[in-house]
């Protein structure tokens, strides 16, 4: 297992230590795109973007995925699960700011009863 | 363009979800047990609005709170930051449709985000949607990475508040 770490570890160093995939990287967090589209930006052939995007891969950096004939690229799971604590997080924020509000309400709908007027309903 | 959403109403009461649509929009939704009308008069008038927004739990002081709530209104919200600092939130309104919806800006950086709430009244029930659009998915990240520094930040004042003030509970 510490072995296995070892050697992922490698393979994201290794894939980080070229400035064209650091550039991909930087790009696919701005939004996803295709090989195509990257290699366009990256003034780069198809075939040399393949081989760039399939060293992010295999590092767990970059997921790919094919839809008819075009490749699209986005940022791999470390990401994904970055972003999913993050919504949690504001999730919570929201709900406590809601859970609160719903103490407002009830108080106004209570008291809407109470003094009996406003019977629009 | 809220069509999406608006097939939830039947979701229960006080589940709150948060959903990422897309690289920079955020739509948070509850239920509330209450018409429209008294939900917006909670959102609306400041002296409701201060009791709610910072929640207890996240030890923030809301030292002011101003809205003019009309198209091209301004609303301006002074939190206590830390010891001695305070931080202000401020923008203006878009769109006043009461008892319905409002739309406002978050202008306190330069590429804030749009916020949208608009609240559906069915059976005495109200389902409350607030979309959170920002200009660009670098501008979604950047507010991320704040809210994480803020929530730490929270969490500190919170300890602060603990040992320093016990009274305060």
């Amino acid at each position: 297992m510490v072995q296995y770490q070892h050697a992922r570890f490698d393979t994201s160093f290794a894939a980080l230590a070229d400035v064209t995939r650091r550039g991909v990287l930087e790009q696919l967090w701005r939004a996803d795109a295709s090989i195509t589209e990257l290699a366009e930006k990256f003034h780069m052939t198809l075939t040399g973007m393949k081989k760039h995007v399939g060293v992010l891969e295999q590092a767990g950096l970059v997921v790919t995925r094919k839809v008819g004939r075009v490749r699209t690229c986005k940022l791999g799971l470390r990401r994904l699960e970055e972003e999913a604590a993050w919504i949690e997080k504001h999730r919570q924020l929201w709900a406590a700011r809601f859970d609160e509000l719903d103490k407002v309400v009830e108080e106004l709908k209570r008291k809407e009863k109470v003094d009996g007027r406003k019977k629009r309903k | 363009m809220d069509a999406r959403k608006e097939s939830d109403v039947t979701s229960t009461k006080g589940r709150t979800q948060v959903e990422r649509t897309s690289d920079c929009e955020l739509v948070i939704s509850r239920t509330f047990d209450a018409p429209a009308r008294i939900v917006y008069e909670a959102w609306t008038k400041p002296e409701l609005f201060k009791r709610w927004w910072v929640p207890k739990s996240f030890g923030m002081e809301l030292l002011s709170c101003e809205q003019d709530v009309r198209v091209g209104g301004t609303y301006r919200l002074v939190f206590r930051h830390g010891d001695s600092g305070s931080m202000a939130f401020h923008g203006k309104y878009l769109e006043v449709v009461p008892p319905s919806r409002l739309v406002w800006t978050n202008e306190e950086s330069s590429d804030g985000s749009v916020t949208t709430l608009s609240l559906e009244e069915k059976g005495g029930k109200t389902l409350l949607v607030v979309h959170e659009r920002y200009p660009s998915k670098q501008a979604f990240e950047a507010s991320a990475g704040a809210a994480d520094g803020m929530s730490e930040s929270f969490g500190q004042l919170d300890e602060l508040l603990v040992t320093l003030v016990p009274s305060r509970q």
